[in-house]
């Protein structure tokens, strides 16, 4: 554990300060020979990572027979939107905004319960409080796995198995361990004082906390907002479990279904579904770059 | 100070919702789970007292050991290789391209973002044989070489699983291990350039050794979500073929809802937490000693 926290402090201060080391100023003629094998690396490396994704986008827009019959290099013949108004016609509209009334709602509450905790056990002194914050990264370490199989009792019992609450009461409790200990970490690198000062100035606790505490760690909460926002939209295994009808399934459960509607796989369709589902990670990405892959590194206790 | 600090009834107000969900939700299933793998049957059946039944059936049965074997072999080999390519990205972005290689680095980043289940489906296409003939077989084929049935086998699906993990992650792994990098002081990589340590030199005696432990926190970060591995094969081979690629999550998740084995369900669940927590005393174990010889 100890590594771990010091894993992170040192990820998150330094951010991902775009530094290095400077180049030594060492210019020889050689030096474009020198660097190619660097360069067909480079080049290679980015073939990888965008050609599949670029692959992806063309054949959504393919017919089946263009599929069965053309090379895969390709270019589609029209740029139709027949396979996403196909990909709507089978339900997957109806997939996304189960995505959202379950993801949305987990997140506000995880926010506002893991900022809270992770202000009483960093800033608050109380007995007992290093032992709390060890029994939530013991959530961490625990394979989800553990915990379905009683839930899944405890749901039917409850008479919640059928809506959305389970989903929600399970991602909310998932998601909290994290979140508690990125706020802590956060929180403690706050500097005690403002704290002090605001209760010498007859500030109550709870008023240091709504008025001092939160808007100092503003940027922190949007952070790993976006990191659980990932975790909550990409989550399959407990969307899986708990989601026995059509009418609940999350994008991703549909997705997994998707292909299996039909005898013969449909490629124009499931390439727009696959586009579907990448979109709004993608463009999210594009533009909060940057914040994403700091909250990310942050938060890989989750593996 | 103390006193407001201290507070009880504030402490109840911020702490009390998050630790009543998370108990519920996580604490007490986890005993309740615990309780489950000396239990014999499921809710709708009934329970009965089964003792030590479980973890006997457990250790003889060839699918468990089988999966337990799937689940090493694939978090050795992706750990190994996930931290290896991160560790060689991250060399590339702080020693060759320096401060151009932000866009690189957000670039190869990006498929950590992406839904397993969509990269899973994408990769199915690429790697297809029939009826049509994905990129990667075209290309074998170019070479003259006949295409490949990747997913038929047991031997080239488990590449195709690793392969497709290392795409998604290596970003990742790099971006993790750059922030390390940073932290070396730059006076001692100029001393020892000017000690006429270059290259791979450099990189053996002086950040190798600096960044030793941003790397044992890597790894036991690779080996805890590795060994966890869902959502990748379930979109991808769904364990196929046969059980060939079935770890121990999804021998788990296909035991307890397709067969309604709860108790022994539990039983595969508690093993694989036997085997994180084992893995990770494990590694913390041995870059111990290592630090300590050197």
């Amino acid at each position: 554990m100890t590594t771990q926290t010091t894993a992170i402090a040192s990820v998150h201060p330094r951010g991902l300060t775009s530094g290095g080391v400077p180049r030594s100023r060492r210019s020889t003629p050689r030096r474009f020979f020198a660097r190619l094998p660097i360069r067909i690396l480079i080049a290679v490396l980015l073939i990888v990572e965008i050609y599949p994704m670029l692959w992806m986008f063309l054949g959504s827009f393919k017919t089946q027979s263009e599929f069965l019959n053309d090379p895969f290099w390709a270019l589609p013949k029209t740029w139709s939107l027949d396979n996403y108004v196909e990909v709507f016609d089978s339900g997957f509209g109806h997939y996304i905004v189960n995505s959202i009334i379950v993801v949305f709602p987990s997140l506000a509450l995880i926010l506002l319960f893991g900022v809270a905790a992770g202000f009483a056990l960093e800033v608050m002194v109380w007995k007992g409080r290093g032992t709390v914050l060890l029994l939530f990264l013991a959530g961490i370490m625990v394979p989800t796995q553990m915990i379905l199989l009683p839930l899944f009792t405890i749901y039917f019992r409850t008479g919640l198995t059928g809506t959305y609450w389970p989903l929600i009461l399970t991602y909310v409790a998932t998601g909290l361990p994290l979140t508690v200990f990125m706020m802590a970490t956060f929180f403690r690198s706050v500097p005690r004082e403002i704290f002090e000062a605001s209760t010498l100035d007859g500030a109550s606790i709870l008023r240091s906390f709504w008025a001092v505490g939160l808007p100092l760690v503003r940027n922190a909460i949007f952070t790993v907002g976006l990191v659980q926002f990932f975790f909550l939209w990409n989550d399959l295994l407990i969307a899986l479990t708990f989601t026995n009808s059509d009418a609940l399934r999350t994008i991703q459960v549909g997705l997994l279904n998707f292909t299996g509607q039909y005898g013969a796989v449909q490629y124009g369709p499931t390439f727009a579904a696959i586009a579907v589902n990448v979109l709004g990670t993608l463009l999210l990405y594009l533009f909060l770059n940057q914040q994403v892959m700091k909250g990310l590194t942050a938060g890989s206790v989750k593996g | 100070m103390d006193r407001v600090l201290g507070d009880k009834r504030a402490i109840f107000v911020l702490l009390g919702p998050a630790l009543l969900v998370y108990s519920l939700v996580m604490l007490v299933p986890i005993l309740w789970s615990l309780g489950y793998t000396v239990f014999d049957g499921n809710p709708i059946v009934g329970f009965t007292f089964n003792g030590l039944g479980n973890f006997t059936k457990f250790f003889q049965d060839p699918a468990a050991w089988s999966a337990i074997w799937f689940t090493i072999r694939y978090a050795l080999v992706l750990t190994i290789l996930q931290v290896g390519t991160g560790f060689g990205l991250s060399l590339l972005y702080v020693f060759w391209l320096k401060k151009a290689s932000s866009t690189i680095r957000t670039i190869v980043f990006f498929p950590v973002v992406l839904p397993t289940v969509a990269v899973a489906l994408l990769f199915q296409r690429l790697f297809e044989a029939a009826p049509t003939t994905g990129p990667v077989n075209s290309l074998l084929n170019v070479f003259g070489i006949p295409s490949v049935d990747w997913f038929g086998t047991p031997d080239a699906s488990f590449w195709i699983i690793i392969l497709m993990d290392l795409w998604r992650s290596m970003g990742f792994y790099a971006v993790l291990l750059y922030a390390g990098l940073l932290d070396i002081p730059e006076e001692m990589l100029e001393s020892a350039r000017l000690d006429g340590a270059g290259g791979w030199k450099l990189v053996r005696t002086i950040v190798l050794p600096l960044s030793l432990p941003v790397l044992l926190s890597s790894l036991i970060f690779s080996i805890n979500g590795t060994l966890k591995v869902f959502d990748t094969i379930i979109a991808l081979t769904n364990g196929g073929p046969g059980n060939a690629t079935t770890p121990l999550t999804l021998y788990m998740f296909q035991t307890s809802f397709t067969y309604g084995e709860y108790g022994y369900g539990s039983t595969i669940a508690l093993m694989l937490t036997i085997l994180c927590l084992l893995f990770t005393v494990f590694i913390f174990r041995s870059t111990r000693r290592d630090i300590t010889k050197g």
